[in-house]
């Protein structure tokens, strides 16, 4: 990554790995041919696609054929979420989702209830944690698919997947229903994707979030559990994602993922240690901030806090104008204008989510960013307040 | 040379972009962009400051609050002073500032235009606003009116 001002927004994406980026070049002009040809330059490059395609299987201690390459994260939630409804709708027609799903789920979702599914939103208690007790009562003997996401992207609250699995389990000795799928995107790289400890049946990975390509994803599918294919043409993935390959960036999430897992335990370690920092300062310097998300059951390249008085969007932009590069989930930053559902399903007042923000850190993030960072936004954050017509701030 | 031909284009371009919210390499046009970096006639401190009519519109639970505050010239019955202060976006930044300029310049706006301010004029002076930011020159000029109006009113009741 060309280094020009503070980027920290790694949770929306990041920047490519130079290895993956090399790789993923040089597999583009070598391997141009059709996976799906019988010639040589086709079996060449069903190779490589095999090859990543076992690569990953590794990480996640699950078979090769158990992963389904797609066009994005998003496109492998679409399919997890539809397409196990689509083919499982002879079961039941329930649904259950956290409250704070990815729009990706969210928006499946709603597809399927205009389908005609019911749609159970589970609740998440102040820190963003799925609230078990809640989430057992929504449990239906016509629940075919439960889908809760592993760590969120905005608060960076991780979810307790093994408890949640474990619930499902005495519902799923009966008759093997509901089918549990998890959102990995903001986890890969970071914790453990073991599925068969997670319990997991289905898994959404994701390239742009783990140093690799954008335009890839993939989906775990366990052995034996059937699915309808949102996309449909030729026969690849098992007859489960049609279109062909795109042989470089499948190489190039495989490469990324490898790389992601090797750095694992050495960036978590120096990460979260960043982050208690920032959020330890920060605390200590701004009057009236809150902190959105659990304080240690977090992603911990993640920080989220609302400022009262303030709107995001103009601390976002501010933040920009000093080369610091972060997000929001003020209203103001969406096209449809409403707040973050995350934040106020954590129970925050629309003004608090109306002044929030997203600050995650990656592996160009240094302490000397972190002290930048929190310099700049103490003064924004002051001068916003001056000519806010909120003044519910204690004035020193 | 170059300066004289960079506006024009500029123009063109912003007349384009605008509804998407995407001028130049900036999410706005450059005047909002100008104002929002520095903003014109905020009011920091208020409990000193006399106003001779005050507005209030939004709610923060909206995303978008302002106040106005307004000094009145009573012979000429224009505007000297207006002064805000804003809860909210850029553009809802902008806004309050550019319409704080517009009702004081040349020897201020008089009462009976300021009352009958338009959002499209608003927006007119900011070198345009996305469609889906065009409430918050609304919010700026029902601010204003409500200030004339608090003024007007006081003026009567002080009689």
């Amino acid at each position: 990554m060309i280094k020009s001002g503070i980027y920290l927004d790694y949770a929306a994406t990041t920047p490519m790995d130079k290895e993956v980026l090399e790789l993923v070049h040089k597999t583009n002009i070598l391997e141009y041919g059709n996976p799906g040809s019988l010639h040589r330059p086709g079996r060449l490059a069903k190779k490589q696609i095999e090859k990543a395609r076992t690569e990953i299987a590794g990480h996640l201690q699950a078979d090769p054929n158990e992963i389904i390459f797609t066009g994005s994260g998003t496109e492998a939630d679409n399919l997890a979420i539809l397409g196990v409804a689509r083919a499982h709708k002879h079961h039941g027609k329930h649904i259950i989702i956290s409250a704070i799903e990815h729009k990706a789920v969210l928006e499946s979702a709603l597809r399927l209830k205009n389908d005609g599914f019911e749609v159970s939103y589970a609740p998440v208690d102040k820190n963003g944690i799925l609230d078990i007790a809640k989430f057992k009562k929504l449990l239906r003997p016509d629940t075919i698919l439960v889908s809760v996401m592993y760590a969120n992207n905005e608060i960076g609250t991780i979810q307790p997947i093994c408890a949640i699995a474990k619930t499902l389990l005495s519902f799923k000795q009966k008759t093997g229903y509901p089918l549990f799928h998890t959102d990995a995107c903001q986890t890969a790289g970071t914790l453990s994707l073991d599925v068969k400890a997670l319990g997991i049946d289905l898994l959404t990975i994701n390239g742009s979030k783990i140093y690799g390509p954008k335009g890839v994803g993939c989906l775990y599918l366990k052995h034996g559990i059937n699915l309808e294919s949102q996309i449909v043409g030729g026969d690849q993935e098992w007859h489960k994602r049609a279109g062909t390959e795109n042989v470089s960036l499948i190489v190039g999430i495989a490469k990324a993922l490898d790389i992601a897992v090797s750095k694992q335990e050495s960036e978590n370690a120096r990460l979260s240690h960043l982050r208690d920092y920032f959020i330890d300062k920060i605390q200590k310097t701004i009057p009236q901030v809150h902190l959105n998300g659990h304080p240690t059951k977090r992603l911990p390249n993640n920080i989220n806090f609302s400022f009262a008085g303030i709107e995001g969007e103009s601390l976002v932009l501010l933040l920009d104008q000093a080369k610091i590069y972060c997000s929001t989930g003020s209203a103001c930053s969406s096209l449809d204008l409403s707040p973050s559902h995350v934040l106020l399903a954590i129970g925050l007042t629309p003004e608090l989510a109306h002044g929030s923000l997203r600050i995650t850190l990656g592996r160009e993030t240094t302490k000397k960013d972190m002290d930048t960072t929190i310099r700049e936004l103490t003064k924004i954050v002051n001068h916003l307040r001056n000519i806010s017509s909120v003044k519910i701030y204690e004035k020193k | 040379m170059k300066k004289s031909k960079q506006p024009k284009e500029k123009k063109q371009r912003s007349k384009i972009l605008a509804p998407l919210g995407d001028v130049g390499d900036w999410l706005y046009s450059n005047i909002v962009k100008k104002h929002f970096l520095s903003p014109q006639n905020f009011l920091v401190d208020d409990k000193k400051y006399k106003a001779d009519g005050i507005g209030m519109v939004g709610s923060p639970a909206c995303g978008d609050m302002m106040i106005v505050w307004i000094k009145v010239d009573k012979k000429s019955q224009r505007i000297k002073e207006c002064k805000w202060r804003t809860f909210g976006c850029a553009s809802a930044i902008a806004s309050t500032s550019i319409m704080s300029v517009m009702v004081t310049e040349k020897g201020g706006m008089e009462l009976s235009k300021a009352i009958h301010l338009k959002p499209e004029q608003i927006v007119d002076r900011l070198g345009g606003l996305p469609d889906r930011k065009f409430h918050c020159s609304v919010l700026g000029q029902d601010a204003l009116r409500n200030a004339v109006e608090d003024y007007l009113v006081n003026e009567k009741t002080s009689k």
